[in-house]
């Protein structure tokens, strides 16, 4: 399946992935809106990690056999099809944080903005590509298919 | 005054020409006719022609053919003719009142040969003496002007159309082996007899049909070789060319003509290894010498007749031949004109060159 | 001293109502003009930072920034001005010599502006580049006069051998940019888009890094004064040498390197200590004379078995085109000069703004040159300093070069604003900078793309003003000034560059 690679030698640590996410999962899909005005904010579900000079953008790796959803109790945590990306009911998540425990990325944030539940990549469903990666100045991100 | 302070003539044309490579002379009566065909190919604004053979008595002795502006210019000129050349015969060339022919310029011819002791001191060849001393009139001398200046043959040239100009220097009476003829639709003149076609140098005489966008650069690289364009138009810079790359550089004419026409990069990448290292260097060393822009032209020489299209064919060029004959025309009526069942006739491709050779004695 | 009396010379402003303070901007400014307060939730500005290089303005989402000049100006003065302030403020706090980077920025005549082209009407058909042959390739490196070609059982035999040379698919190059003044991903985009386009790029003085020998039969290697990276499997890699005398941005000093760009890469390509700063001495002090460039060109033609084309960088200086004459009769293949526009990654503010002369007038008075003296042919003209656009490139080739070096708008095409603060190695564009957190946002892919784009846009359009003029071929253009006339300029102008006035 596709997924979002990250290119940590060309990442500018600009942020600017996190940004658009946030924007991608809004209600008004508006930036200035998105970030000065509407509640709750959705949270980013892309992570820019940084140590020195290196930075890259971090986000559900959408693993083959995903650990999160085994621990999820609820089934909030759930594969859409035999191939399809990891993904994750809010209405059906008691906010326990299994998934963010067992997560061997840290790639699932914890949300309490309205409660807890929370918080990973959907690789924005319904989109050509995700985002984070048809925003990355650098082409820094790429969506494709590595097997 | 600027730098270069030229200013380019520009016109259009038509020309024919034909060649008997027995060396077999024949009148004036069927070039002037052909040329004739294709009067509105012309303006009236020149008319011109090259022809080689006419000169038997005097076949080892340079024709220098002259417009003189007035006598006084004459006789200034001709002391200098004097220091450097032994003049063995002189006289007006002679001429019929035509009624398409205003008034003309004192005409002179001069069969002359270099003056031994100026010829050494100058440590130059003869031929190049000869040139240098053609230039040296042109540019210095205000109001004459060497129009031909080659062995055994002559230009001549007028203002009006190419019928008129014939008739005018009775080429009726002149036999030669090869003729070229030139009428001229120039889109600015000064109305200039040195002006028509053809341009010569030596034994080079050509006509032109066509504009050469590279003239700035053929200009430069001439000059560069010690040639200097006196009568601001581009076929004046192509017979250099010719007199530089077949004489001077020693080139084989087809060598001449991939530099003054040469094939597309898209075919030389094609070509066999030899062949593409041979266009390659050609293109890369000869590219100022390469001529842009439409033409279509015929070169005279003593012994050859070499009619040339541009890269893109421009410009109109048919070839014919009957017997040891060899015609080429801007177009195939003025070749049938004179000649009606040829034995081939065929549209030359681009760059690539129509020869005739001398191959008998001229009788 | 504590306290500078030099006015910031931007004004950053912010729209509050469009900041959504993502902290972007802090990330990218280099020179920490942006400040986020997180108990305030507010980004703040300090324009006396900004350096007008316009990286947070571009990366902003929102477009929530505007930088502008600083409206704040000293009493007007056509003498003193403030300009000429602020110099004087800067010298008096530090001491130094003013540095800058990047080409001549002062209003010198740009003879490119007042030259027009012509264009085929009635008399000479317009060729049409998209439906017919239009060639551009290009060869440089000495010619001989004459070719000596015979006839040999019907076939032409080519008999002569020529000099060695390079092939270029247009007249353009890359001009010297130094490994060290920018990035190694900068350098990387150059040098793979050089190869992949058909054209050369210049190393510079900067030598060639180990990750650049696969682009080597693309690039063109220098040897200045300072020799830095010169070595033997340099010079072999090459695909010609091209020694460096001298700059356009600087003529009499050599190159520049600030310390801080001194990285452990740069380091190891240059062979010279990290952090050391890279000045190369003014002349090669193996050249005081033309006699001595002679042996140098002769001494790397030797090391290279001549195989290779040697070039002659000068600066345009007054007689460039005495100098000139006697580097081809040195030896030299082709002849590089770098007009009073060519830019630097360092310079001292004084030498670059006042010291040579422009190129149009150098290429004129050169062609001019040789060709008077007939030796014209034994080596091609490359031209350099300040070429904007493909009209530039046309003009300069109706005068005379061969072929041009283009530097800043290569770099301008990867994405330099041209802000000049090069010498900082604090490029926020990635380019020219080491700092490992810089140099990273130069996508040397995008880069490339980059170049390549500018390049065949380029090309279109030295077609279409080529095909305008009725020629289809790049050497019926070179030298042909006939096809060039001058607006608004003197008649001494017009005699140096062998132009006609427009309208005549």
């Amino acid at each position: 399946m596709k997924r979002v690679y990250a290119k940590e030698e060309i990442c500018a640590g600009c942020r600017l992935c996190e940004v658009w996410c946030v924007v991608a999962h809004s209600k008004s899909g508006d930036i200035v809106k998105a970030f000065n005005s509407e509640f709750p904010r959705p949270l980013p579900r892309v992570m820019v990690e940084e140590a020195g000079p290196f930075s890259f953008a971090l986000q559900c790796r959408h693993c083959m056999e995903p650990p999160c959803i085994e621990a999820c109790m609820t089934g909030a945590m759930f594969r859409d099809g035999a191939e399809g990306p990891v993904l994750h009911d809010p209405e059906q998540c008691v906010g326990c944080w299994m998934c963010v425990m067992v997560c061997p990325y840290g790639a699932i944030a914890r949300d309490v903005t309205i409660k807890k539940i929370a918080s990973k990549c959907d690789l924005c469903q319904g989109e050509e590509e995700p985002s984070c990666v048809a925003h990355c100045p650098n082409e820094a991100l790429v969506f494709e298919d590595r097997g | 005054m600027a730098y270069d302070s030229w200013e380019k003539h520009i016109s259009g044309c038509g020309l024919s020409a034909y060649m008997d490579e027995s060396g077999k002379r024949s009148t004036g009566d069927d070039i002037i006719q052909s040329i004739a065909l294709l009067h509105d190919r012309s303006n009236g604004l020149g008319g011109g022609f090259a022809a080689y053979g006419i000169y038997p008595e005097f076949a080892d002795k340079y024709a220098l053919q002259l417009f003189y502006d007035n006598n006084t210019v004459q006789s200034a000129c001709e002391e200098l003719i004097h220091r450097n050349f032994d003049i063995v015969e002189s006289g007006p060339i002679p001429t019929r009142k035509v009624f398409g022919i205003g008034p003309s310029p004192v005409i002179w011819r001069y069969f002359v040969s270099p003056k031994e002791s100026a010829l050494d001191m100058s440590d130059l060849s003869e031929e190049d003496f000869v040139v240098q001393h053609v230039m040296e009139i042109n540019r210095t001398v205000k109001g004459a002007f060497v129009f031909s200046s080659g062995k055994n043959m002559g230009a001549f040239k007028a203002v009006g159309f190419p019928e008129d100009v014939g008739d005018f220097y009775r080429l009726d009476e002149y036999k030669a082996y090869m003729w070229v003829a030139h009428g001229r639709f120039p889109t600015n003149t000064p109305g200039w007899w040195g002006g028509a076609h053809p341009f010569t140098i030596l034994d080079w005489a050509i006509v032109h049909n066509g504009e050469i966008s590279s003239y700035g650069i053929n200009k430069r690289y001439v000059e560069m070789y010690g040639y200097h364009c006196t009568m601001m138009t581009d076929t004046e810079v192509m017979a250099y060319l010719f007199d530089l790359l077949l004489r001077k550089h020693d080139l084989p004419v087809e060598a001449a003509c991939a530099v003054l026409a040469p094939p597309f990069w898209e075919l030389i990448n094609h070509m066999p290894e030899a062949e593409k290292a041979l266009y390659t260097t050609i293109r890369s060393v000869y590219g100022s010498a390469m001529a842009n822009g439409p033409f279509a032209i015929v070169l005279g020489s003593r012994d050859m007749m070499l009619a040339l299209n541009d890269r893109v064919k421009l410009r109109p060029l048919v070839a014919a031949r009957k017997g040891d004959v060899i015609y080429v025309s801007s177009e195939e009526s003025g070749i049938r004109e004179i000649c009606p069942n040829p034995e081939s006739v065929w549209m030359p491709k681009t760059g690539e060159p129509v020869i005739a050779r001398l191959k008998g004695e001229p009788s | 001293m504590r306290f500078s009396y030099a006015l910031p010379e931007f004004l950053v402003e912010r729209d509050l109502e469009r900041c959504i303070r993502c902290k972007v901007c802090v990330r990218q400014c280099a020179f920490e003009a942006h400040c986020y307060d997180e108990e305030t939730d507010t980004v703040s500005v300090d324009s006396s930072k900004c350096v007008g290089c316009l990286r947070c303005v571009t990366m902003c989402p929102t477009s929530a920034l505007i930088v502008r000049q600083n409206p704040t100006s000293f009493k007007e003065n056509a003498s003193w001005t403030g300009r000429a302030i602020k110099d004087i403020f800067k010298q008096a706090e530090t001491g130094g010599v003013l540095l800058t980077g990047m080409g001549n920025d002062r209003p010198y005549p740009i003879y490119w502006d007042h030259i027009l082209l012509n264009a085929s009407q009635v008399t000479n058909p317009s060729i049409d580049p998209l439906r017919e042959p239009m060639e551009l390739k290009t060869y440089l490196g000495s010619k001989p006069d004459r070719l000596d070609i015979k006839k040999e059982n019907g076939k032409l035999t080519l008999k002569t051998r020529l000099a060695p040379q390079l092939e270029l698919r247009m007249p353009v190059m890359f001009s010297a940019l130094s490994y060290g003044a920018i990035s190694l991903n900068a350098s990387k985009a150059l040098a793979s888009a050089a190869k992949e386009f058909g054209t050369y790029c210049n190393t510079g003085e900067g030598g060639l890094h180990r990750d650049l020998f696969q682009y080597a039969d693309r690039t063109i290697v220098q040897c200045a004064s300072g020799r830095f990276g010169v070595y033997r499997d340099y010079l072999q890699a090459g695909a010609a040498i091209e020694i460096k005398i001298g700059q356009g941005a600087k003529p009499g000093i050599g190159g520049h390197l600030p310390g801080e760009k001194v990285s452990e890469e740069v380091s190891k390509t240059r062979m010279i200590p990290v952090g050391t700063d890279a000045l190369s001495p003014a002349p090669h002090h193996d050249i005081y004379s033309i006699e001595d460039l002679r042996q140098l060109i002769y001494a790397l033609k030797e090391a290279t078995r001549y195989e290779k084309p040697v070039s002659v960088k000068i600066a345009a200086v007054h007689n460039a085109a005495a100098i000139a004459s006697g580097m081809v009769r040195a030896g030299a293949d082709i002849i590089a000069l770098d007009g009073l526009r060519g830019s630097t990654g360092a310079a001292p503010t004084r030498i670059r703004n006042n010291v040579g002369i422009p190129i149009e007038l150098a290429i004129a008075s050169v062609d001019r040159r040789l060709r008077e003296e007939g030796i014209r042919q034994r080596a091609s003209l490359v031209a350099a300093g300040g070429f904007r656009n493909s009209a530039d490139v046309v003009k300069a080739i109706a005068l005379g070069a061969d072929a041009v070096y283009i530097g800043t708008s290569a770099l301008v095409a990867m994405g330099c604003h041209v802000c000049q603060i090069c010498y900082t190695g604090k490029c926020n564009w990635g380019i020219a900078t080491q700092d490992p957190y810089l140099e990273k946002r130069l996508n040397p892919e995008i880069a490339k793309e980059r170049l390549l784009n500018l390049l065949r846009a380029w090309e279109h359009e030295i077609k279409e003003m080529l095909g305008g003029m009725g020629i289809n071929a790049i050497e019926s253009l070179r030298g042909n000034r006939l096809h060039l006339r001058g607006v608004g300029l003197s008649d001494t102008d017009l005699d140096i560059l062998g132009i006609l006035p427009a309208g005549r």
